[in-house]
């Protein structure tokens, strides 16, 4: 199966599970989570199932195209279902079926593994997924978003799809992967990735970045305040992958480190709680059933909004 | 008698919760039926990733009766002169639930009351049961909870099926709104699935069928025997590690032993850097040859049957392979340049948000371990290389291999040491630096090692109690309370004549920059000598001496650790000494009574009996002789001679009468009894000894 089609039967899987299958969103960002199909909308009582392929941008790890395992740019297969459902382990395994995996040849496990990311106050628990001792999903349970408790947990599926594909057409390097017909992972990115380890190391313009981060920082704040949530988050992702950059570039000391990272998760904190009320000011349109759509904006209203 | 079974069926549990969750389990149902005064033969709790199970044998059907007996009002005011019940007797009567001819009467202190004699009836098993399940549930403690779904429940893991039959009967119950049933299910890919339990008697054994070995003292036997036959099979070993095997148990619910292999190549680096990603990251078990040489190949369990067990050792070689790889990488890598270099990043690295980097900690340690070798008059060779050691303790955690691998700080440190040619005894030092790095493991052995080791542990403790952190109950995130007992260990194993405080001191010295003057020094220095007595406890207590021995010890001041360990040793080993238990009848009246004194200079001039020249004379003796004793017999030898005063303080105490009318022969008996004391404080306060 090449790249290209486990994305294909990823979709039709989980499109099937009445997940709404979403585009990337237009923004660099370090993980799946941060799209606002995840972020956001695990937020409140909404239900939400969402299934999506993420860009996924981290400066810090590119290695010139040289590290067959390593590289500034891949994707996530995301999955959000909220609230999670009880067999979703069981389809986790059968979406693997699909892409040819059959459980019994094989040793999958659930490792204890929970996530925590601090930039965005969120976390939760869960596993990663071991195919013969080899990581390639990791599964959690989302105990806590943008600094707030998620009621429902939504449950979030991350594919690895790059170590997955590598497995199930027996490559060794990322960059042997075939995406389509003839045509490899390394022709459409290796290049790519030479650039941008070579930007993000050695040429991005650190002044220009801090002044940048400043400007959207001002600018999420700003937009906030007029109540526009997801402006606003544009400009936190914005931040976000600035400060990303700023760090490989190794401009930031280690005693600025916790202050910029507060900085973003503090913005993120304030654009979740504006996501809720905005919500709960729309009564909660997404719960379609009408006697636990009035129950859940009677509690909306009894805590004045999460303040 | 009847058998019960609870399965709680979950999605994986985490390895490590689930002995302890377990054995939680057990203790709090058995307590539960006993205070319901339930009969039962047995409480066993099995356990797998998916399943958390308690079997109950020899059920009895309900807890057994018990009759109480309650006290009622005095016979006079229970019957009028006509001999009729009184109103106070009936309303007790009523009260207990009991008709008047229960009642009777029993004599208490001399006076007659009335007595109500009520059965408290044992309830149904049946009936009870539920409750305390679902309480137990409810109870369990574990190291981290999560909620799921819509539900505000929190548990390890999301609970997805509840069996609970009594006998062939389900025994409703509910929990996390999953209602109990008697469908289990079987291993995830191995068994048909949900499945049907007859009754509770056939729970083993047909979760067996289901490819599940649920109980976990049976799956590890299994799991250690496929490993040594697939060990044997190859003409290898493989040593017993309990941990990982525990772990390893916990991991899976139908065992497979399938051995790997990875490029010989690799047996070129390191022996721990190839362990650690098998070990650590990967749960495998390292093989070797029979003469203990590590083989390019290694042991792996996996949780299902053998079909298509190339695949599987196909895919865990290719995992290992490519950590091999990095690690290969690392090593390369890393010695480019000699470990020296790499000291100018630790100024990069934060060691606490306020107490600055570890460069700056690196600093604190040349200078205390410095100071340390100074004070105990080290040889010069250790000197230097004490201070070299200090110098690149921490030079390791920037290099790519302790990156990647955090396990290997310090071995990895020693190894670039020995590379880029520092004489071994500092590489020794850098490698021991971190020792004892847990319960049980050994302190530094070497000189060096180990005044690096105390520096670097104080500096930790100093700076961390200088910003008003402490350890309490469960929280000790700078692992504090590890790091004092790793330097009290270092110490004594050692046995280094180090003054405790003097050396606290030293090491906040260092910390001026977060103490705001000396009397917030002062208080900190309070407090870490506090924090270090009631790790010196533990030690004693782990020694097996006796609490009020303990006691004792603790309550004089010290200035060495060694010199409180003599004291125990020397208590606890007479203090069943005929002559010792004599002195110690009579120290505590004296010791009460030399409180009440101002401890003044003693006039034998105003001594008018002779029972208190007697024992005058004895303290002199015993002050006099006392020095050469301790030399020559040490401490036990000290103890042997105070108890000589126990028979002289004896007749002291028939003969005199201490609180004379006279002020001055009063002071004066209260000094004498004061120099009792005096002379008993090098051992303990032996006030605090128990008979």
């Amino acid at each position: 199966m090449n790249f290209q089609d486990m994305i294909l039967t990823l979709n039709q899987f989980w499109g099937q599970q009445d997940c709404i299958i979403a585009q990337p969103y237009d923004m660099e960002k370090g993980a799946g989570t941060m799209n606002p199909a995840t972020f956001l909308r695990a937020l409140g009582p909404e239900p939400w199932k969402v299934a999506y392929v993420e860009p996924s941008r981290r400066p810090a790890d590119g290695r010139y195209g040289e590290n067959p395992n390593r590289v500034q740019h891949y994707f996530q297969y995301q999955v959000i279902l909220k609230p999670s459902p009880d067999n979703i382990q069981e389809l986790y395994l059968e979406s693997l079926r699909q892409l040819g995996i059959v459980p019994e040849d094989h040793d999958i496990r659930f490792v204890e593994d929970n996530w925590e990311n601090p930039s965005l106050g969120a976390g939760g628990l869960g596993w990663e997924v071991w195919l013969d001792g080899m990581e390639v999903t990791q599964f959690t349970y989302f105990q806590q978003c943008g600094g707030l408790e998620c009621r429902p947990v939504s449950g979030e599926i991350t594919y690895g799809i790059e170590r997955l594909c590598m497995y199930i057409q027996k490559k060794d390097s990322i960059f042997d992967i075939n995406w389509v017909g003839d045509v490899t992972y390394g022709d459409i990115y290796h290049q790519n990735e030479i650039d941008y380890s070579t930007y993000n190391f050695e040429v991005a313009n650190v002044e220009m970045l801090f002044n940048l981060f400043e400007m959207y920082e001002k600018e999420a704040m700003a937009v906030l305040a007029k109540g526009l949530v997801q402006p606003a988050y544009d400009y936190v992702l914005k931040c976000s992958h600035t400060f990303n950059l700023l760090d490989a570039r190794g401009a930031i000391s280690v005693t600025e480190r916790t202050g910029f990272i507060t900085r973003v998760r503090n913005m993120a904190r304030s654009c979740a709680q504006g996501y809720v009320n905005m919500r709960g000011g729309l009564g909660f349109p997404l719960i379609k059933d009408e006697s636990k759509r009035q129950q859940a904006l009677q509690e909306f209203n009894e805590k004045g909004g999460q303040q | 008698m009847a058998k019960y079974l609870l399965e709680i069926g979950t999605e994986e549990i985490p390895a490590h919760f689930i002995d302890k969750a377990l054995a939680q389990m057990k203790e709090i149902v058995e307590g539960a039926l006993s205070q319901q005064r339930i009969a039962f033969e047995e409480v066993r709790a099995l356990g797998t990733p998916r399943r958390l199970a308690l079997v109950i044998s020899g059920l009895a059907e309900h807890g057994e009766d018990q009759s109480e007996e309650v006290r009622g009002p005095a016979q006079k005011a229970a019957y009028d002169a006509e001999g009729k019940p009184t109103k106070a007797l009936m309303g007790f009567a009523a009260s207990q639930g009991v008709s008047l001819d229960n009642l009777s009467v029993k004599e208490l202190n001399g006076n007659a009351y009335i007595y109500a004699s009520r059965l408290i009836k044992g309830q149904k098993t049946v009936q009870v049961l539920p409750e305390i399940l679902s309480g137990m549930i409810s109870a369990l403690n574990f190291p981290k909870f999560m909620r799921w779904g819509d539900l505000d429940f929190k548990f390890a893991r999301p609970i997805r099926w509840l069996v609970s039959l009594l006998d062939d009967e389900i025994l409703p119950l509910t929990v996390a709104e999953v209602a109990a049933g008697r469908e289990s299910r079987g291993h995830r890919f191995l068994s048909q699935g949900v499945f049907a339990l007859a009754s509770a008697d056939e729970y083993e054994s047909s979760l067996e069928k289901q490819y599940v070995i649920v109980d976990q003292a049976k799956r590890k036997t299994q799991v250690w025997q496929q490993i040594q036959a697939i060990a044997e099979k190859n003409q290898s070993t493989v040593e017993p590690d309990e941990e990982l095997l525990e772990e390893v148990t916990y991991l899976l619910e139908w065992p497979t032993a399938l051995m790997g292999n990875f490029k010989e190549s690799y047996l070129e680096i390191p022996e721990e850097v190839v362990i650690t990603p098998m070990r650590e990251h990967q749960r495998y078990f390292p093989v070797r040859d029979q003469a203990g040489k590590l083989l390019n190949r290694f042991v792996t369990l996996r949780n299902g049957g053998d079909r298509r067990l190339d695949l599987v050792a196909e895919g865990n070689e290719k995992v290992l392979a490519a950590r091999l790889s990095d690690a290969r990488f690392f090593w390369d890598e890393d010695r480019k340049q000699p470990l020296e270099a790499y000291l100018p990043k630790l100024d990069k690295v934060v060691f606490q948000e306020k107490l600055g980097t570890v460069g700056d900690k690196v600093r604190r340690i040349e200078g205390l371990a410095a100071w340390i070798a100074g004070v105990l008059q080290a040889e010069a060779q250790v000197k230097e290389d004490t201070l070299r050691a200090a110098h690149l303790a921490k030079a390791d955690l920037v290099t790519n291999m302790v990156f990647e691998f955090t396990e290997l700080q310090g071995v990895m440190g020693r190894y670039y040491a020995l590379e880029c040619g520092e004489r071994p005894a500092v590489a020794q030092a850098i490698l021991e630096h971190y020792q004892p790095r847990f319960a049980g493991d050994q302190p530094a052995a070497s000189q060096a090692g180990a005044f690096v080791a105390i520096a670097d542990k104080l500096d930790t403790i100093a700076g961390i109690f200088a910003l008003g952190i402490e350890p309490t109950g469960s929280q000790d995130p700078y692992a504090l309370r590890r790091a004092a007992m790793g330097i009290c260990q270092t110490i004594l194993a050692q046995d280094l004549p180090l003054n405790l405080e003097d050396l606290v001191i030293q090491a906040l010295s260092q910390y001026t920059y977060v103490l705001a003057d000396e009397a917030a020094a002062a208080k900190v220095l309070a407090k870490i000598m506090e924090f270090f007595a009631a790790r010196i406890r533990n030690i004693l207590s782990d020694e097996g001496h006796r609490y009020d021995v303990v006691d004792a010890v603790m309550a004089v001041p010290f200035a060495r650790i060694q010199q409180v360990k003599e004291r125990a040793q020397a208590l606890s080993s007479l203090r069943q000494h005929t002559g010792f238990q004599k002195l110690l009848a009579v120290f505590t009246r004296a010791n009460n009574l030399a409180k009440k004194g101002e401890g003044g200079k003693i006039n034998p001039a105003l001594f008018a009996e002779e029972a208190e020249m007697a024992l005058h004379a004895q303290v002199l003796a015993t002050q006099k002789a006392i020095g050469g004793v301790k030399e020559k017999e040490g401490l036990a030898g000290v103890i042997l001679s105070l108890s000589n005063l126990a028979d002289p303080i004896n007749s002291f105490f028939e003969a005199v009468m201490v609180m004379a009318e006279d002020p001055a022969v009063r002071a004066n008996r209260l000094g004498l009894l004061q120099a009792v004391v005096d002379l008993t404080k090098d051992v303990g306060d032996l006030s605090k000894l128990q008979e």
